[in-house]
């Protein structure tokens, strides 16, 4: 095969142009394409499930159309009906307040072991990225003890404070600042600007990657988080998204439109937020990953 | 995670050592504070409740000393919740790794649509455990579930997916795998964008075709990003919880043979009261990880002296 000699005019990965190279690529689009389809099936069965009339849900064999049309009864019902609204705004103020927090919070502690050549601060420096092999999931009997002595079970503070202990925070805010070059520090602190105005007015300007990375990870995860909020609250009009949906099944019996109406509107937020951040979230997701 | 080697900083002549120590501390005061708050001391906190027999209803609490301890490693129910940890490890780590690479491999091409893609993989991460268990309970139904009315009009036999002994950690590992794969999807298709396009147009010249250069190239240079996927794969798989507990409780899936030691742990902490108990539990399952991490940390290490 003659392949390989002429060079494709776009940065492709497959470069060769022969026959064999084009079927192959072919090929691979048709695999992706099908685990595609495969991949979106679950979503678009529910999304057709909510949208039928609760007789034709379990019809056998099963149908995509249903015979009497779609209708959006079931999410109506959920809206008006249930505790939806309330569930949104708890998750929305917690996960909008953890998430600020962690931001703040994670980028000042950065800064100061990033820039600032304090006694103790490799010591510090690790003994909060040593927090990163903790589970969360194995404290959470000490710290639910820990809240109730402190009154906090079902209150909002309840299921905040401890989702701003991210060493990963500290640990991304870190690497980004030990890359930034500290010539224009220096010229702030000659000038006679203090630490924290450097930080304030220098630093966390110059930081908008790392702080949309940090920001979109914290937020995604503390608006998803199940176990947690499920632990430390009772009450349902405390309940965030996830751990109201949970439990919102088994108040519909087995209505399955119903129930499918209330996972779609659960999952809803923060799909239609990827659709339009979709670069910034991924971006985001993976320089979390890759630099953590 | 290696802490870095320090760059020493002359910021500040005029400053003397204990001023520049106070600022220090300063900005990372508030941080530390949250941080000894609810994770140092939790872990503390776990450690000395586990020589207890405290429980959440009564205050007064005895010293047992490792009677907890003791009872745990005769329990039967714990070891059989660790090893469905662990099977669920063993069964969901190799799918979520390989698929997630052969799908970024496929979808790192001039392909058209490649938001499209991008979309289908990871939409599924950004959904809570709840609406993940509440799909596939659906999807997984008998009868008129989606999944088994097709392999009935296949003339094949129905799948017992929820309640059936054999096959219901199957289940929920196919349910994790669709569920959490867009994130190492992501991860791998930033570790391809790393790779530099000459070394493919150079091994194409010298006639390597598109599977010897995945094989020869890609591969190898994604090792970094594979250590990374697995590291966090296995951790994440290792703290399962939030689907099992869902789908036990109130999806119908066969509890003896799915449910997990956190499970385990949140039901004799929550349910049963008995805090000392539970945290001898967590703290077993706690030195396992670490043990885990370890071993990881040492294999990554190896690997990387060898590239």
């Amino acid at each position: 095969v003659a392949a390989g000699t002429q060079s494709a005019p776009e940065r492709s990965k497959v470069a060769g142009t022969g026959v064999r190279d084009r079927i192959m690529g072919w090929l691979a689009f048709a695999v992706l394409l099908l685990a595609a389809i495969v991949w979106l099936i679950p979503l678009a069965w529910a999304v057709d499930t909510a949208l039928k009339v609760e007789s034709e849900t379990t019809t056998v064999p099963v149908t995509w159309i249903p015979p009497s049309g779609f209708t959006l009864e079931s999410f109506g019902e959920i809206l008006a009906g249930g505790n939806m609204l309330r569930w949104y705004f708890n998750s929305f103020l917690t996960s909008s307040i953890i998430t600020l927090a962690v931001i703040l919070l994670a980028s000042l502690a950065a800064f100061g072991f990033s820039r600032i050549a304090f006694r103790g601060r490799r010591f510090l420096f690790f003994v909060i990225i040593a927090g990163l092999i903790i589970p969360p999931q194995i404290l959470i009997v000490p710290l639910f003890t820990e809240m109730d002595a402190l009154g906090l079970v079902d209150t909002y503070w309840g299921i905040i404070l401890p989702q701003i202990a991210a060493p990963i925070a500290v640990f991304i805010f870190k690497q980004f600042f030990d890359g930034l070059p500290h010539e224009l520090e220096d010229a702030a602190r000659v000038d006679g600007a203090s630490r924290f105005r450097v930080y304030w007015q220098i630093w966390m300007p110059l930081s908008r990657p790392a702080i949309a990375a940090v920001g979109i990870f914290i937020f995604v995860i503390s608006w998803n988080n199940f176990l947690w909020p499920f632990i430390i609250v009772t009450n349902t009009d405390m309940m965030t998204i996830p751990v109201g949906i949970a439990t919102v099944q088994s108040s519909y019996g087995v209505r399955y439109a119903d129930i499918m109406a209330s996972a779609i509107l659960g999952g809803l937020p923060l799909v239609i937020v990827f659709l339009f951040f979709q670069r910034q979230i991924v971006q985001g997701i993976a320089n979390t990953g890759l630099k953590g | 995670m290696a802490v870095r080697a320090e760059t020493a900083q002359a910021g500040g002549k005029k400053e003397t050592a204990g001023r520049t120590d106070l600022t220090g501390y300063l900005f990372v005061a508030p941080f530390l504070i949250a941080y000894v708050a609810f994770l140092i001391f939790p872990v503390l906190l776990g450690l000395r409740l586990s020589f207890y027999n405290s429980s959440l209803v009564s205050g007064d609490a005895q010293f047992l000393g490792l009677a907890n301890y003791k009872e745990l490693f005769g329990d039967p129910d714990f070891w059989l919740s660790l090893w469905h940890t662990v099977l669920f490890t063993l069964l969901s780590t190799p799918p979520l790794v390989i698929l997630s690479l052969v799908f970024a491999l496929l979808a790192n091409r001039a392909i058209p649509a490649r938001w499209f893609f991008r979309l289908s993989f990871f939409a599924p991460w950004l959904l809570p455990s709840s609406v993940i268990a509440l799909i596939w309970v659906w999807l997984y139904q008998p009868g008129f579930g989606l999944i088994n009315s097709y392999l009935i009009s296949l003339g094949l036999p129905e799948v017992d997916w929820l309640a059936g002994e054999n096959v219901a950690m199957l289940s929920v590992v196919i349910a994790t795998v669709w569920w959490t794969l867009g994130f190492n999807f992501v991860l791998y298709l930033a570790g391809l964008q790393e790779i530099p396009q000459e070394l493919y147009d150079a091994s194409a010249v010298d006639g390597a075709g598109p599977l010897s250069q995945v094989r020869r190239i890609t591969v190898p240079l994604l090792a970094r990003t594979t250590i990374l996927v697995v590291t966090l794969q296995i951790f994440s798989s290792l703290n399962v919880f939030d689907q099992i507990y869902i789908m036990n409780t109130s999806g119908g899936l066969n509890y003896t043979v799915t449910r997990p030691i956190i499970q385990y742990v949140y039901e004799q902490g929550f349910t049963s009261y008995r805090v000392g108990f539970a945290s001898a539990m967590s703290y077993v399952f706690f030195v396992l990880v670490l043990v885990v991490g370890l071993a990881q940390f040492a294999v990554a290490n190896r690997r990387r002296g060898d590239l």
